[in-house]
């Protein structure tokens, strides 16, 4: 993508993904997840991506990770093109990035103890003297707040939902990562749990110097915590821009439409009149052109003929639409 | 509310016998609500508001002790027969639950599952419920109707499975529907198309409805009157409008200021509640919510505050120190 260098403007990349492509084969037919995805997040910065299910957000982290290989792309992480490297280089690697998941009670081995489920990452990274561990491991749970002596010996289903989630961060911390990605790590928590977690998660940036992915749904968790943000659908991004611009003036319509849809906790605000229309169509057989053209208000001829390049339409504001809003 | 009460819920409490004890869901709740009229009823996980919900549907678990008067239409639904309860769990009060996937049985076609219910209630013959099912699903926003009858629930996505729920629910001509967390399993563009869906139907139909929600913003644009949860009881109750604009218990401000605002700066650090809900088979003596509350007071662990009316028509709050008091005296 010309263009897609653009969004990667950013100041001292740690990580660099370039015309990532994921494609799932499904019997004779193929699931594009991810399709010419291009971006970047600064040292230091938190990248928040938000879209709706199956647009191929988690997909992207994964691909990132190298959980799932990419069909084609790079992904750069400290100049180092993780798509290229195999066993011993890739592992080497991975310590300096984690993952935090949606459901913290699924993630956490319901019959270990919570020591050993933090301790590890340590033990695969080849810690081997038991005393250190236990120390980092002590340090890594008070620092999310959590009473080391009281918690270690205990099993996951002693643990609420809040608290479980500050294990997985605890176990994602504890080899002090540079990057970690954190897929919806707060949406299955209840709001004033939900607020905790994200203040945690916020200071453990802060204290580790951290770099992150933030993904979610919620466009309003995704704002509290982000630098920047990029909105995508169905495999493709639509729009990257500063958090704050990006909510106060969308260029993309889709992007508008979620913004919209957003219900405000305020009975003087109406709920709003123009919803988003229809579903999102299957990531089976995306429509030609701009893949939302089929759900959008403004689309025309062009929307179907041409695949919109993502361009500067502001100030580090980019999207991939032929009739943008700004 | 003006006029008789569609469904009044008096006194009703719910005790679940567990492994750790008794553990008390539901405790004693009173709530009324009126023909057309929308309530809200908000909490957090375990706060009992579905509890509730089942306990005015007689849907709770065997073991579950209810006590209590759920008056609805003149008839204590508490003491009704089963066949009667039967009878009027179909025809008269219908609910659509969170997950469309597992309240919709995956072997069976759409068609069959709203067929049967028309069949069954309405006793029309194949060829009517058929029709009528037509009908209802394209009220519900389906495209293509005809050929979504023969389809299985698989086949829809999250947003079309939830419509079909809703048809289903709807198809009877309910005088209440409950519905619980309708949105909470479905995407944000899809969520506000279901909300608009339920609020047209509701007005077209005249039809009450109690929308159990964990969510403040959806409960603030589409319901007359909200009643806030805490641990089993009902903590506030008022008028939507009312509500918002002078929030009096402690908890329903701090679930307000926990969300994250859409125009606020980013980085903003989030008015987090300390702590969590306290064990519901360890009841407090004092108020539930005292052990995380900044405006603590000795007299708050002592004992319960009732729910009481402010001067403001239909307020009630169970605090001992309500926001306009507890500011002014903070300040």
């Amino acid at each position: 993508m010309m263009h897609g260098n653009a969004t990667t403007a950013a100041r001292d990349p740690l990580l660099k993904v370039d015309n990532l492509v994921v494609e799932y084969p499904i019997g004779t037919r193929t699931i594009h997840a991810v399709s010419d995805v291009s971006l970047a997040i600064s040292r230091g910065e938190t990248l928040g991506l938000v879209g709706e299910s199956g647009c191929g957000k988690s997909t992207l982290g994964r691909a990132v990770l190298q959980l799932r290989r990419a069909t084609s792309g790079r992904v750069l992480f400290d100049g180092e093109n993780l798509t290229a490297l195999q066993g011993d280089a890739l592992r080497k690697m991975r310590p300096r990035m984690q993952l935090i998941f949606q459901d913290p009670i699924a993630s956490l081995n319901p019959r270990r103890r919570i020591g050993d489920i933090v301790a590890e990452p340590l033990l695969i990274a080849g810690y081997k003297d038991a005393k250190k561990r236990q120390e980092l491991v002590n340090e890594v749970l008070s620092a999310v707040g959590l009473d080391p002596a009281a918690v270690v010996s205990r099993l996951p289903h002693e643990f609420s939902g809040g608290q479980c989630q500050r294990i997985c961060i605890a176990r994602a911390l504890v080899l002090n990562p540079e990057f970690i990605i954190c897929d919806e790590p707060v949406s299955a928590l209840d709001v004033s749990i939900r607020a905790q977690i994200l203040n945690l998660l916020e200071e453990m940036k802060q204290r580790f110097g951290l770099t992150l992915l933030f993904i979610a749904h919620d466009l309003a968790v995704v704002k509290a915590v982000s630098d920047r943000v990029a909105v995508m659908y169905l495999g493709r991004l639509c729009e990257v821009g500063p958090s704050a611009q990006l909510f106060d003036t969308p260029a993309h319509p889709y992007t508008a439409l979620l913004i919209e849809a957003i219900p405000v906790p305020d009975p003087e605000v109406r709920p709003a009149e123009r919803v988003a229309v229809g579903e999102p169509p299957s990531p089976m057989a995306p429509p030609s052109g701009c893949r939302f053209r089929t759900r959008c208000p403004r689309a025309d001829a062009r929307c179907a003929a041409e695949v919109p390049e993502l361009r500067s339409v502001a100030a580090g504001q980019y999207v991939a639409c032929h009739h943008p809003l700004i | 509310m003006s006029g008789p009460a569609l469904l009044s819920i008096e006194d009703v409490a719910v005790e679940l016998p567990t492994a750790r004890g008794n553990l008390r869901a539901v405790d004693h709740v009173d709530l009324a609500l009126g023909p057309g009229q929308t309530l809200g009823i908000v909490g957090e996980s375990g706060c009992g508001k579905t509890m509730l919900s089942r306990a005015i549907l007689q849907l709770l678990p065997k073991k579950a002790k209810l006590s209590g008067r759920v008056i609805f239409d003149g008839q204590d639904l508490v003491r009704l027969k089963a066949e009667a309860l039967r009878k009027l769990r179909a025809r008269s009060i219908a609910v659509v639950f969170q997950d469309p996937m597992t309240s919709l049985n995956p072997v069976l076609t759409i068609g069959t599952q709203l067929i049967e219910t028309l069949q069954e209630h309405l006793a029309l013959d194949v060829a009517a419920a058929r029709r009528r099912g037509v009908e209802l699903l394209a009220a519900v926003g389906i495209p293509a109707p005809e050929q979504r009858l023969n389809q299985y629930p698989h086949q829809l996505s999250g947003g079309m499975r939830q419509r079909v729920a809703i048809a289903i629910a709807l198809s009877c001509e309910p005088k209440l529907l409950i519905a619980d967390e309708p949105t909470t399993a479905l995407d944000v563009t899809i969520q506000a198309q279901i909300l608009d869906l339920l609020a047209r139907e509701q007005r077209r139909r005249h039809m009450a409805m109690i929308l159990i929600t964990h969510d403040l913003g959806v409960v603030a644009g589409r319901t007359d009157e909200v009643a806030v949860m805490y641990a089993g009881r009902v903590v506030e109750r008022a008028p939507t409008r009312a509500l918002f604009k002078n929030m009096q218990m402690p908890y329903t401000a701090a679930l307000l200021a926990a969300i994250p605002k859409i125009d606020a700066a980013p980085h903003t650090p989030l008015a987090a509640i300390p702590g969590r809900p306290p064990d519901p088979t360890r009841p407090l003596k004092g108020c539930s919510f005292a052990p995380r509350c900044r405006y603590v007071s000795d007299q708050c662990l002592r004992g319960k505050p009732a729910l009481t009316s402010a001067e403001a028509e239909g307020h009630s709050y169970a605090c001992f120190h309500p926001l306009t008091i507890a500011a002014g005296v903070s300040a």
